[in-house]
């Protein structure tokens, strides 16, 4: 068996809209904090995998190293819709898994445009299908999601909502969230309907931003010394199998409850070791219904398990108190890496006003329209 | 093209075929081991694997409304709001589109509710003037 991987050093940009930067000058900020967080530079790095959505033609891999050392290392541009941050990061994992690289650098980085998510289209006759054969635009299928999840279980907008509540609450405890504001219930509720039942609070932000990770093989990490090292203990990606509507409404479901199986078992773990989650809540009905997909609570209890309090920071397993996709922002290609960096930093101890106390174990999770799910198991060494 | 194809309006998605009689269908491609149902062309069974030739089956025109969204927001010339639906079909495959003729409101759309595919002229037309005609899905009274 192949040895163990660790994340050297961590770090992101404060997430915000940067119109006037470049995407690699925002990709080479967060190479730099993270080389700096490992007290290391880039010529001490033997690869680079780059994840990224929007420009990922564009060499950004490469761009980056134009502005911070042309060391001239294999590049690897990885896009895998919202998991592309966390497709790099894994690819660098595998890297140094396999034994073929001892230091590597993952860095995610997305600018993005303000507004919807997605395109109207129109095939050759010009003609949108939006609005005309339902929806494809993200909000309107993760509410579809959400409201699979009422049918089944009787979950109500009011529970959705409170994902945002608790989302944006987390958030003014980050200072590197897009946003640090508090948004009560009813101002959740009452705000803009998007796609009914998500309102525009229970939307992710579009932002720009950037974050990068250091990783390392044993070998080098018992050689750095492990001080601040955080173990990489299980790396799952999954795409989606056939299921019976996959291909009329994207299955976002089964393809996390796969990568999350696959994970705690190479983990050697259960959800109930889990002492934190950053989660892919690119809409307040995601993160309901994948309390489930984790496992963090049973079948159909997802509703009663915000109602409990259970993801609030303080509670039995908080849910993104780095105020998550909702409010610290989804910059699509460096949300993967951002949710590593807030997992390792409270198993570092170093999360300040927001610290889970005690955190041993944390996962992460990421969900790519595609699909693309990648789950990462992280552990305090 | 045959003459037939002329003969009938442009649509809006491939599988919206019309009969001898010129009436419209939607038409679903059979896998011959599995039974699996698709809208779409592909090279194998995505469920199966099964390499066999699909069979092209006609779709039912009634279903179950399995969930929905209510759109408020989309691009620029858009209508909104309206309802994107996801509709199981009796016995075939699950088929995305618009429901209409119901409140775009969550007390008048009901997850389980019965309805049924209906075809529309679009007001878009081809370059030859033609109207497009698509599907749509509607609430089916009992
Ligand atoms: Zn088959």
């Amino acid at each position: 068996m192949s040895e163990d991987v660790y994340v050297l050093g961590v770090d992101m940009i404060k997430f915000g809209r940067f119109p006037h930067r470049t995407i690699d000058g925002l990709g080479a900020e967060a190479a730099l904090l993270a080389l700096d967080d490992a007290g290391l530079g880039i010529r001490d790095m033997q690869a680079l995998y780059l994840g990224n959505v929007g420009h990922v033609t564009q060499f950004v891999g490469q761009k980056i190293l134009q502005q911070i050392g042309q060391t001239g290392i294999p590049v690897v541009n990885c896009t895998n819709a919202c998991a592309s941050g966390a497709t790099a990061f894994r690819e660098a994992y595998l890297a140094v898994k396999s034994g073929e690289f001892d230091l590597v650098l993952a860095v995610g980085v997305e600018q993005m445009g303000k507004g919807l998510l997605g395109n109207a289209g129109g095939g050759d006759d010009g003609i949108p299908r939006e609005g005309l054969l339902g929806s494809r635009l993200m909000p309107a299928l993760f509410a579809e999601v959400g409201m699979e999840h009422s049918r089944k279980y009787g979950t109500k907008p009011e529970h959705f909502a409170k994902v945002s509540v608790k989302n944006h609450h987390h958030s003014t405890l980050n200072p590197k969230a897009m946003y640090q504001i508090e948004t009560p219930l009813e101002e959740v509720m009452g705000a803009e309907m998007i796609a009914y039942p998500n309102t525009k609070l229970m939307c992710s932000v579009n932002v720009d931003g950037s974050a990068a990770a250091v990783i390392a093989s044993a070998k080098k990490a018992r050689e750095l010394g492990m001080g601040r090292a955080v173990r990489v203990r299980a790396s799952a990606l999954t795409s989606d199998r056939f299921t019976q509507r996959d291909l009329t409404l994207p299955d976002f479901n089964t393809c996390t409850r796969d990568a999350a199986r696959i994970a705690y078992e190479k983990a050697g773990i259960g959800p109930q070791d889990i002492n934190l989650v950053e989660l892919h809540d690119c809409f307040a009905t995601a993160e309901i219904v994948h309390y489930e997909n984790l496992g963090l609570c049973g079948e159909g209890e997802a509703g009663a398990f915000i109602d409990s309090g259970a993801t609030w920071l303080g509670g039995k397993v908080p849910v993104n108190v780095s105020g998550g996709l909702l409010s610290k922002g989804h910059p699509l290609g460096a949300t993967g890496i951002a949710n590593i960096y807030e997992v390792a930093t409270h198993l570092r101890g170093e999360a300040g006003a927001r610290q889970v106390e005690g955190a041993r174990l944390g996962l992460t999770h990421v969900l790519g329209l595609g699909q693309a799910c990648a789950v990462h198991v992280l552990e305090k060494v | 093209m045959s003459d037939a194809a002329l003969a009938n309006p442009p649509t809006i998605v491939p599988f919206l075929k019309f009969g001898a009689d010129g009436a419209p269908y939607l038409e679903g491609q059979q896998c011959a081991d599995c039974g699996e149902i698709y809208t779409t062309e592909r090279m194998a069974c995505s469920k199966c694997f099964s390499r066999k030739p699909f069979k092209a089956v006609k779709l039912p025109t009634t279903g179950e409304l399995y969930t929905f969204s209510i759109v408020h927001r989309s691009y620029p010339g858009i209508k909104v709001p309206f309802v994107s639906a996801t509709v199981d079909l009796d016995a075939a495959c699950s088929l995305k589109g618009t429901l209409i003729d119901v409140e775009p409101d969550p007390n008048h759309v009901k997850t389980g509710m019965k309805v049924e595919v209906v075809f529309r002229e679009l007001e878009h037309r081809n370059k030859e003037g033609r109207t497009y005609v698509s599907y749509f899905f509607r609430p089916r009274q009992a």
